[in-house]
């Protein structure tokens, strides 16, 4: 048993600030908001409002975790945990810096993509395990529109690794030493970003849980800390989204004078304003329109993306 | 150490097959089959094949397992609860169980399907994605391009079945 406690602080660590940042998200995101609505926003409790999360974090926890009657009740407790596993050991395969990474695997990005396909479940079993209609209709939503994307997000980021020529995201950053990905790739960061979106299920594409037609959507049900898990799982999802982007196409911890672990953060935070600033700026599409322009808009084009990169590789090398 | 951890994935692989027939809620049902399908991942990494393992939560457990579900759920078969276990297909299907068991206890027992594996290391591990590349797009190119074709008659044979309901629909 070599060294065995500097990975175990290093997931502590990770595992913390994670579920930590994407808890202040929830902040970010209501200020941000009311910034862009003209709007004043959580700015009560504390400076600028900064404890309101403290607050809600207080009332989901001590709050009566219930289980409806008419709900499966294994299935039931078992969904909302479903998506924050999922997210955080898709964080597993990240650099965050040359020093700070959980594991170096070799098919880090195949390992995420696995991993962020798990996430599915979550709303397909809530859904399910509900036994209410809205739910299941938002559930159903759900598992479609994941499923769609998850297959264009797949053949998106199959361009970068064939520029890259590997799986593993230490590598992908190393190679994005003289141009960052998004130049060589906009299709594919342009198409990874819509995913992202949808894979996420944040506006313009948060049709499961469409609230003026479904309710709450597949988490209608939920209260309390199950209730909380969906919520910072969606944050989590954000960031992890974020983080990949920055990643895959914006050269990750690379950056001149700071130092990496700053530049990794500054370039996800940017990214995570993008997704909130979408949420304030677009109206909601419709769920066929949604279907339609994936498979007939984005397929096409990220097929295209991948078998013009796979020529251009091929005739200079 | 690694024995011990074949034992875990296999005991549990093999208790949650079995529920996956022997539960009668169609979506518990396919619930264990997720826990079983993620159980021969590990254990294919168990056997240096980590792309296998990765190829093997995306394929299976991100995508075939999500369209049973949304079948099963859709179908709502969950309620009505299966009556028959067995229905007629008892017969045939021990014969096929005894068949294959015998086949691979006489494969195990001449020693003709155990491979020496290497040492766990970190190169074995990391070669392991070329290798497979490399093999499927030259030995064994001729099945692979087999089993697309295979697929895409699959493919081509759902949307033809679609599109006939919707025409009976219309007229």
């Amino acid at each position: 048993m070599k060294n065995i406690f500097i990975p175990l602080i290093t997931i502590i660590g990770i595992l913390l600030s994670l579920t930590t940042v994407s808890a202040g998200l929830i902040w970010l995101e209501r200020r941000l908001l009311a910034l862009w609505q003209d709007r004043y926003g959580p700015n009560r409790v504390g400076p600028f409002g900064l404890f309101q999360v403290i607050a809600d974090m207080i009332k989901i926890f001590a709050k009566e975790d219930w289980v409806p009657p008419f709900a499966d009740r294994a299935v039931f407790i078992l969904a909302p945990a479903i998506i924050m596993i999922a997210v955080l050991m898709s964080f597993a395969v990240i650099p965050f810096a040359p020093a700070i990474e959980v594991v170096n695997l070799d098919i880090g990005l195949l390992f995420f993509l696995a991993m962020s396909s798990l996430s599915i479940y979550s709303l397909a079993l809530s859904g399910w395990a509900s036994n209410s209609k809205y739910s299941l209709l938002g559930a159903l939503r759900g598992a479609a529109q994941m499923l769609s994307y998850e297959v264009f997000m797949g053949l998106s980021l199959m361009g970068v690794v064939i520029v890259s020529g590997s799986f593993n995201m230490r590598a992908i950053v190393e190679a994005q030493r003289d141009t960052w990905f998004f130049i060589p790739q906009f299709p594919g960061f342009i198409i990874f970003f819509i995913s992202g979106l949808a894979e996420t299920h944040r506006l313009p594409f948060d049709l499961p849980e469409a609230e003026n037609e479904l309710v709450a959507g597949y988490h209608t049900e939920y209260s309390g800390i199950k209730f909380g898990m969906f919520f910072v799982g969606e944050y989590l999802g954000i960031t992890l989204i974020s983080a990949l982007i920055t990643t895959l196409f914006f050269g990750g911890w690379l950056g001149p004078v700071l130092p990496p672990v700053v530049w990794f953060l500054l370039k996800t935070l940017l990214f995570i304003c993008v997704f909130i600033l979408l949420r304030a700026s677009l109206p909601r599409i419709r769920f066929d329109r949604l279907m339609s322009f994936g498979w007939k808009v984005i397929l096409p084009l990220s097929l295209l993306n991948v078998a013009i990169t796979g020529a251009i590789v091929l005739l200079w090398s | 150490m690694e024995q011990i951890f074949f034992y875990i994935f296999s005991i549990l692989a093999i208790i949650s097959a079995v529920m996956v027939v022997s539960v009668r809620n169609a979506v518990h049902s396919a619930f264990y089959l997720i826990v079983c399908f993620l159980q021969v991942a590990a254990i294919f990494i168990l056997l240096r094949a980590p792309f296998l393992a990765a190829v093997q939560v995306f394929v299976y457990v991100g995508a075939v397992m999500v369209l049973f579900l949304f079948a099963v759920m859709v179908l709502d078969i969950g309620k009505e609860q299966f009556k028959e276990h067995l229905h007629t297909q008892a017969i045939p299907a021990i014969v096929t169980v005894i068949a294959l068991f015998a086949t691979m206890g006489y494969l195990v027992s001449q020693g003709r399907i155990t491979v020496p594996l290497g040492k766990f290391t970190e190169e074995a591990l990391s070669k392991n994605t070329e290798v497979i590349g490399k093999s499927l797009f030259t030995q064994y190119i001729f099945p692979f391009e087999v089993v697309s074709l295979l697929l895409l008659i699959a493919l081509v044979g759902a949307i033809v079945l679609v599109l006939k309901e919707k025409k009976g629909k219309q007229a």
